[in-house]
């Protein structure tokens, strides 16, 4: 129903000129697709195609100047002396660069990525089983609250959720204090605490990403394969995960750029006793470095970016893959 | 059949049950935090104090005006050129796709340093040129532009993602395929056509976005300004209780926001149906 994505537009350019109905003219449509696949650009469609590029252009613009000039400003200024620089600034050298891979910055780096993606992967695996339990409720009400929640809870990052996980689990927390969990080793402020705290955030995001894609699961197929005899483990390995695998992959690296991006959270709950490079940054920002490495915090953005970019040479293929399998 | 039907609901109860309790907990403790007297009984000295606090409402006002145009510019870019992908030219769309993925590469801190870097070009070298009034003027502490560019941005995958899966379950080729054959003109097509189908999307990304603004705080206290998010960070350090207090409230505000939006997208549907 969904697909032969390619003879599509061509009947949409062929009924631009207010042709036959589709229905009625069976015959001569075929006909009418075959002539516009071989002449693939007749006259009429240069009309709509040209506005079409046009309604495109201030998005276009608007990511040249609101993202572009930042993109320069990261890679002339990670490559550069910092303006308060002994030699007045501006002279190119990989000094920034090499400082903000090593030691302390190294370590933060690492615990970024290790904080990422554990919590990327635990809330993929959770967010799908939540998310498929809420989409197939009967009850619409309860799915709708649900939705709207996840809404709410996948932004609610930043400081708000800091003081909301310290006040549950924190050393004077309600939870803590009810069953004495410090006298067990508990302690909010590290790799786990934090990580449990990022859960809080990344499986409603996961939920309210991967919702769409279960929706458009449909009841026959999963109705067709119990009725074969599949078991609820074999509908799932067969059907349904091949067939989500590309939203599930796509919701992944989103839950991965959330966790490794979040500066407030971790900024406002843990300080610097789990190394994280975004905090660092903060850091370089508000001056916190040596003098003369102003550009140090350009630096390390460009390694944020680096990581990230990364992430992304691993999935795009896969996720083509998908798409095309999809298809 | 019946008892496969069975285990299938057992388990979704486990796995709802499971997930309602991690997150309640922490909604639950933060309230009984924030209305603990230290005596055994409850006050609501955080919450009545906090409604007084100097700077609450301008803060709010500014967060709920920056949400708002945030939405309006990111739509009024987004879905003129997601539709175009779509309708006149599909190359456009593996093209958007990618420039709506690239501010999830980048991340927001690192989004912040690139633009201080921009605003130090004013001082720095565009002193003499009209450039430097634009600057200066996108950062107005009134209304700071610079934030919606950022939020903009920020919020472009997110949004890209709720539209692109709109867009998916509504073939809006053959609808405008339709609707021009019926004699409507683009225009007509897209706007009484395409754009009601596509409500939940919009709405979607309208939520995200919203929702992002409101609970931002990178950019805007790395940049100097004060919404709603700052203020909360600023006041709330003082004092324990209040801050929890000022989060459960923020939480609520975000949650009025979405629910007064979902309750306008569900009247309309009811007044068209």
């Amino acid at each position: 129903m969904t697909t032969a994505p390619t003879p599509v537009p061509a009947p949409a350019s062929a009924a631009h000129g207010g042709g036959g109905h589709p229905g009625s003219a069976s015959p001569s449509t075929p006909a009418a697709t075959a002539a516009a696949a071989k002449a693939p650009r007749p006259g009429k469609r240069r009309g709509p195609r040209g506005r079409a590029w046009l309604a495109a252009l201030p998005l276009l613009l608007f990511f040249v100047i609101g993202f572009g000039l930042p993109a320069v400003a990261i890679a002339i200024g990670a490559f550069t002396t910092s303006t308060d620089a002994p030699d007045g600034g501006g002279t190119f050298t990989t000094d920034n660069l090499t400082g903000s891979l090593q030691g302390a910055y190294f370590t933060a780096l690492w615990g970024s990525v290790k904080l990422s993606l554990l919590t990327a992967l635990i809330a993929t695996v959770v967010g799908l089983p939540l998310a498929q339990a809420v989409a197939t409720s009967r009850f619409r009400v309860f799915r709708e609250a649900v939705l709207s929640a996840s809404g709410v809870l996948a932004n609610f990052g930043g400081v708000p959720l800091a003081f909301m996980f310290v006040a549950t689990l924190g050393n004077a927390g309600e939870v803590t204090k009810q069953f004495g969990l410090t006298s067990h080793g508990w302690s909010l402020y590290t790799f786990s605490g934090l990580s449990v705290v990022y859960l809080y955030f990344l499986v409603p995001l996961m939920v309210i990403t991967i919702t769409p894609a279960l929706e458009g699961l449909r009841v026959q197929w999963r109705e067709a394969a119990y009725n074969n005899g599949a078991t609820v483990v074999q509908y799932w390995r067969h059907v349904a995960l091949p067939v989500l695998a590309p939203s599930l992959l796509g919701g992944f690296v989103l839950l991965f750029g959330a966790s490794f991006a979040a500066y407030a959270t971790a900024e406002a709950m843990v300080g610097s006793s789990v190394p994280l490079i975004s905090m660092q940054i903060g850091d370089a920002l508000s001056g916190n470095v040596l003098v003369g490495q102003g550009n140090l915090a350009l630096a390390l953005g460009l390694d944020m970016i680096v990581v990230a970019c990364l992430v992304m040479a691993v999935y795009l293929p896969l996720q083509r893959r998908s798409a095309k399998w999809l298809a | 059949m019946a008892r496969l039907i069975n285990r299938i609901r057992f388990g979704r109860g486990v796995v709802l049950l499971i997930c309602a309790v991690y997150f309640a907990i922490p909604l639950a403790s933060s309230v009984i935090f924030s209305t603990d007297d230290h005596k055994g009984g409850t006050t609501f000295r955080a919450y009545t104090d906090l409604l007084d606090a100097p700077g609450f409402m301008d803060s709010l006002v500014l967060s709920l005006e920056l949400a708002g145009v945030t939405v309006a510019v990111l739509l009024l870019l987004l879905v003129p050129a997601m539709l175009a992908a779509r309708l006149g030219a599909p190359k456009l769309g593996p093209v958007i796709e990618v420039m709506c993925s690239m501010p999830l590469v980048v991340p927001v801190v690192a989004l912040t340093t690139g633009i201080i870097g921009v605003l130090r070009w004013g001082p720095d070298y565009l002193r003499d040129t009209p450039f430097f009034q634009t600057i200066v003027a996108i950062q107005d502490p009134k209304f700071p532009v610079v934030l919606v560019i950022a939020y903009v941005l920020m919020a472009l995958p997110f949004a890209y993602r709720a539209l692109d899966a709109g867009l998916r379950g509504v073939d809006v080729v053959t609808l405008v395929e339709a609707a021009r054959n019926c004699g409507a003109g683009w225009m007509r097509a897209v706007f009484t056509v395409v754009l009601p189908n596509l409500r939940s999307g919009l709405l979607n990304a309208a939520v995200l976005t919203v929702a992002l603004v409101l609970g931002e705080f990178t950019t805007a206290s790395i940049l100097g300004f004060a919404p709603f998010s700052v203020w909360i960070n600023s006041n709330g350090k003082s004092d324990g209780q209040m801050s929890v207090a000022v989060s459960m409230l923020s939480l609520l505000i975000v949650w009025l926001v979405l629910l007064l939006m979902s309750a306008v997208g569900r009247g309309r549907k009811a007044a068209r149906s």
